[in-house]
């Protein structure tokens, strides 16, 4: 039902999907599996970057770009949850106001939540509702920080790192794994002091040679290109949209964009893998046998390593002949 | 599997251009674990209303202080019937005079908190309201 209504284009489908993937509802997985061959054909573009950079305001102009030259959009925008309070105030839509007149744009606000290492899948499957749902161009923009970003980046086929003058110390913004997700660099704000220099800035350290790119497994044909914009006066939009065309066109020659699939799909399924298998084992084991274990362990009678090669290879935890190591095996 | 968030829209319909008490209110939300959608200032009806489909809101909360409330609000509660969507809790805040209340309870508000209101009252309110409102819609 759902998912016909999804297909069929009603907006209130799409934003009950995407709320119960976020709810890590059950039902969500049926749906997302009836989807799944309705997928595979937006052009995917993270935005990344510090707070502030104007990433919000870049994804509203690019959108307008993109629906001037006749494009559908999707928006997904990542804000932090207060890990206290598991609160969130997500403001980004305050940014693309413009947007919400338009049917052709679907605007989705996400908090992180709790998800450590889940908020990627997340963010995965609210990219595929709307990708089912028909949209041209996806947007996601998150802010960039960690290994979350660098993870939800591998599910961007473009990857956006936007930069801005007078953020403090530039070098060290380039730091946290930003160089290798970057497609695309912008120095937004062009309109203040110092725009140049981080221009400059950022051409020397793509000059040193830096592992672009490296998940193609074969840096060095593609040079991320550095553009200016001014978001807030729509500035320099139109030659970014040009590049992020450029960019899909370069991964379509060739093998790239399908050995990245390839690479982004065997992470996920490593990912949802390694969740069903501890659910299972756990669920199988069950908590008091889990709790004697860590008993065992807490007392010095068993290591953790060996602990947990046992619990995951027999059916109760209790080691079988010959089929699982012995403590003193597994430590060697 | 976790409780679902409740998830909230705050939106300053009008042409005024305070948004004081809606970014206390906003903020308060948060704290208290919720999910808040702040869609900043002079937010027509048709904005609002979209939002909260994109959105998937739990609840609208409205905060004016033009006196427009009686030319906007009717049009927000239109929309969303049209949308489908006059499911979605509304609420307001501002200043709103008490003989209007009345009329705004008609139109399917369920509560009107005027200026000094203590914010754990809206917190309990929400909480409460949503929870019944999820139920029913199990
Ligand atoms: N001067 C100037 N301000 C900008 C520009 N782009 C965005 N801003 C402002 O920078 C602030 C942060 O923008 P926002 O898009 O929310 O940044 P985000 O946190 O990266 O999403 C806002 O006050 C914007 O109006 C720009 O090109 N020039
Ligand atoms: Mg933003």
């Amino acid at each position: 039902m759902l998912v016909q209504r999804l297909l069929q284009g009603d907006r209130r489908a799409v934003a009950r999907l995407i709320s119960l993937v976020e709810d890590g509802d059950s039902r969500a997985y049926r749906y997302l599996t009836e989807l799944y061959p309705h997928t595979g054909r937006a052009h995917i573009i993270g935005v990344t970057g510090a707070p502030g950079t104007g990433k919000s305001s870049l994804v509203s102009a690019l959108a307008k770009v993109e629906r001037r030259r006749g494009r559908t959009v999707g928006i997904i925008s990542v804000d932090p949850t207060s890990p206290f309070t598991g609160g969130a105030l997500l403001g980004d839509r305050i940014r693309m106001q413009d947007l919400t007149a338009d049917r052709g744009v679907f605007i989705r606000s996400m908090a992180s939540r709790g998800r450590v290492g889940g908020l990627a899948a997340a963010t995965t499957d609210a990219v595929r509702v709307l990708d089912a749902f028909g949209k041209d161009k996806i947007f996601v923009e998150t802010v960039g920080a960690g290994q979350a970003e660098v993870d939800i980046a591998k599910t961007a086929h473009t990857t956006i790192v936007v930069e801005a003058p007078g953020l403090g110390d530039e070098i060290q913004a380039f730091k946290a794994g930003v160089l290798e997700i970057a497609d695309v660099f912008v120095v937004n704000k062009a309109d203040r002091d110092g725009a140049d220099k981080t221009v400059n800035a950022l051409r020397a350290m793509l000059d040193l040679g830096t592992p672009i790119r490296a998940r193609d497994g074969q840096a060095g044909d593609w040079r991320p290109p550095i553009l200016k914009t001014i978001a807030i006066e729509e500035k320099g939009v139109e030659p970014l949209a040009d590049e992020l065309e450029r960019h899909l066109a370069y991964l379509k020659s060739g093998d790239h964009l399908a050995a990245r699939e390839r690479e982004r799909v065997a992470d996920e399924l490593e990912t949802l893998l390694a969740r069903e298998l501890l659910a299972d084992c756990l669920h199988r084991l069950g908590s008091d046998r889990i709790a004697q274990i860590v008993e065992q362990i807490a007392n010095r009678a068993l290591d953790p390593h060996s602990a947990a090669q046992l619990l995951a290879r027999s059916a109760d935890g209790i080691p079988v002949e010959g089929s699982a190591p012995t403590p003193a095996e597994a430590r060697h | 599997m976790p409780e679902p968030k409740i998830r909230v829209i705050i939106a300053k319909p009008g042409l005024d251009g305070h948004d004081r008490g809606a970014k206390i209110v906003a903020r308060a939300l948060r704290d208290a674990g919720m999910e808040v959608i702040y869609t900043g200032l002079r937010q027509s009806p048709d904005m609002i209303v979209e939002a909260a489909v994109q959105e998937d809101a739990d609840a609208i909360g409205l905060s004016i202080l033009s006196n427009a409330h009686m030319t906007i609000f009717p049009k927000i509660a239109e929309r969303l019937k049209a949308e489908g969507r006059d499911d979605i809790l509304l609420f307001a805040g501002g200043i709103i005079p008490d003989d209007d209340v009345p009329a705004l309870k008609a139109l399917g508000f369920r509560a009107v908190f005027g200026p000094g209101t203590n914010t754990q009252d809206i917190i309990k309110f929400l909480r409460e309201e949503v929870k019944a409102r999820q139920q029913v819609g199990e």
